[in-house]
């Protein structure tokens, strides 16, 4: 029987391998998560059928719950919330292997050395990726300030509980060197599991939620790792196997990521971007005068333009106008102009977000372009419009090199003939820097909530086509 | 099992999982992420096995427990990431309507 466990299991991620490849490119994506899924429905059921398992009450009552769980909120989250909600279900899987890791040791408490690292570590890296996960989600859905939390003696604090965590670990993978002093082993492990979900909490808590993406994505791979931990404490080679691949590409993707926010990991996770940005309140005197335009004025300008680049943001998400974005887009498309969306690569609130966003919204694929492919035209364009994106057409970005913003690729907005720029006030964006795009000189400012601006320049395209 | 053996394919499988996906368009960023999030959720075969063969019942608590995080973990990352790429697909299929 067990030859036939294994078997399935080499099958299981054999799919899991193929699925990720698959996902990686547009046209199979689909059909290589269904493949995963596959995998992993058949790594569940070989386990059920093992003849290893004694009791299914438990088990039943368990996935039913889950399932529940997990469907209903992957059906009725919004597609904007879609990255906290990832990040939850990132955390969720954190807890599993953290637990799984508990009840082995609750099963069984002695072990070889190589099973109970496994087992310590199973509980550090699921822990920090719980805590932390619930930070992120609370920083992208506002329930946690997205400002950059820092505090005197913040390095200090997190100093010790490394040691707190090395210690206690150390102490519980060798009993034999501290036998004389040492409590129960049990009492340690509640100790390192305490502080390694305090240390996923004062991780995450000096990161910037404009910077939360990249640390989902290493949370991500975190909770790969633990579940790769918990599988070498089972001694279970599915686990290993799969965890392994999801940590490993997991780091990859999130150094991809990290380098289309032109940062280094190390910067992202250690230097608190607030800290940085201190020159941002230095810059809270004005640039220059702002242009407000009204709708009006904006939709003769709009009318005469041969060609609009539409550059979004998370604002446009926010404000759910990616439906009149479209119709705005329709109607100029009617009117003999070319219009385009620029996306930027971590425009919104993830890498890709944008693109899933207006997916929803029915825009055509061919309309989206890429940052790289805009960029070296958009001179040419008469009219760009910036829809809730700030940071992301910052020129700062380029020139400023005190900026916090300095190096990363920006879309460059205000090279087009006019910047339309929708914001609901003069405040700073998701990471608070000030954007001298916004005092440009072919720079109008159309303020108010981005969804009723983009109604109101479609109502006015309706009046005029009608007639 | 010997322990070297699980770190050998331990460290067989990082490194496929590093050549795995060299080249993503940001476009599948999120789906990739929430899709390999999903698979991290493997950990529900050992938390099935911790709750079916459970001795005591602090085991079994904490077995059922992880079954329910880490089942959540599964269905729910699956099934958001299908939802995310079927809007993709949607818009595919080359509809001009609305």
């Amino acid at each position: 029987m067990s030859f036939y466990i294994e078997l399935a299991y080499i099958i299981s991620a054999i799919c899991f391998v193929l699925g990720l490849k698959m996902l990686s490119s547009k046209d199979t994506a689909r059909r290589g998560n269904m493949l995963s899924s596959l995998g992993m429905l058949m790594a569940v059921v070989i386990t059920l059928v093992s003849g290893e398992i004694i009791s299914f009450r438990w088990i039943a009552i368990g996935i039913v719950t889950g399932s529940v769980i997990g469907a209903l909120s992957a059906r009725l989250v919004a597609m904007t919330a879609m990255p906290e909600m990832v990040a939850l279900f990132n955390g969720s899987g954190g807890l599993a292997s953290l637990l799984v890791a508990m009840a082995v040791y609750s099963e069984s408490a002695s072990g070889a050395t190589v099973t109970t690292t496994a087992l310590v570590l199973a509980i550090i890296i699921g822990g920090i990726t719980f805590t932390g996960s619930l930070m992120a989600w609370g920083k992208l859905s506002g329930v946690l300030p997205g400002k950059p939390v820092l505090f005197a003696g913040q390095k200090i604090l997190n100093s010790i509980l490394v040691a707190g965590i090395l210690i206690t670990s150390i102490a519980f993978i060798f009993p034999a060197l501290t036998a004389d002093i040492s409590p129960e082993t049990f009492h340690l492990l509640l100790t390192f599991t305490v502080v390694a979900l305090l240390m996923g909490i004062t991780l995450v808590m000096p990161i910037g939620g404009a910077d939360m993406p990249v640390v989902i994505s290493l949370l991500n791979s975190m909770s790969g790792l633990a579940a790769s931990a918990a599988g070498i404490a089972i001694q279970n080679n599915v686990l290993i196997v799969s965890g392994a691949l999801v940590g490993a590409s997991g780091i990859i993707l999130t150094s991809i990521m990290s380098k289309a926010m032109n940062r280094s990991l190390s910067n992202i996770l250690f230097s608190g971007f607030g800290s940085v940005a201190g020159s941002a309140s230095e810059s809270a005197q004005q640039q220059g005068e702002v242009n407000p335009v009204t709708i009006q004025d904006a939709f003769l300008i709009l009318e005469a333009a041969r060609s609009v680049v539409i550059i979004p943001g998370y604002g446009l998400a926010v404000s759910q106008a990616q439906h009149a974005v479209k119709e705005l887009a329709g109607l100029l498309d009617s009117n003999g102009t070319e219009v385009q969306f620029a996306i930027h690569p971590v425009a919104g609130r993830m890498p890709g977000h944008m693109n899933v966003l207006l997916a929803e919204a029915d825009v055509p694929y061919e309309q989206l372009v890429e940052m790289d492919s805009i960029n070296p035209v958009i001179h040419t364009i008469d009219v760009a419009i910036v829809i809730g994106a700030n940071d992301v057409v910052n020129p700062s970005a380029r020139e400023k090199e005190d900026s916090p913003l300095y190096g990363m690729p920006v879309i460059d907005a205000e090279k087009a003939g006019t910047v339309f720029v929708l914001k609901r006030s003069m405040n700073p964006g998701f990471s608070g820097i000030e954007n001298p795009l916004f005092f440009r000189d072919n720079t109008r400012m159309l303020f108010g909530d981005a969804k009723a601006s983009v109604q109101g320049l479609v109502e006015e395209f309706r009046q005029v086509l009608k007639t | 099992m010997q322990g070297t053996q699980l770190l050998f394919i331990l460290i067989l499988a990082i490194f496929l999982g590093l050549e795995l996906i060299r080249k993503v368009p940001s476009t599948l960023h999120t789906p990739l992420m929430s899709g390999a999030n999903a698979i991290s959720g493997i950990t529900l075969v050992g938390a099935v096995l911790s709750a079916g063969s459970a001795h005591t019942a602090l085991t079994t608590v904490l077995g059922t427990l992880a079954v329910i995080f880490a089942t959540i973990n599964v269905v729910g990352g699956y099934l958001v990431t299908d939802r995310m790429l079927g809007m993709f697909k949607k818009k595919k299929s080359g509809d001009n309507s609305k």
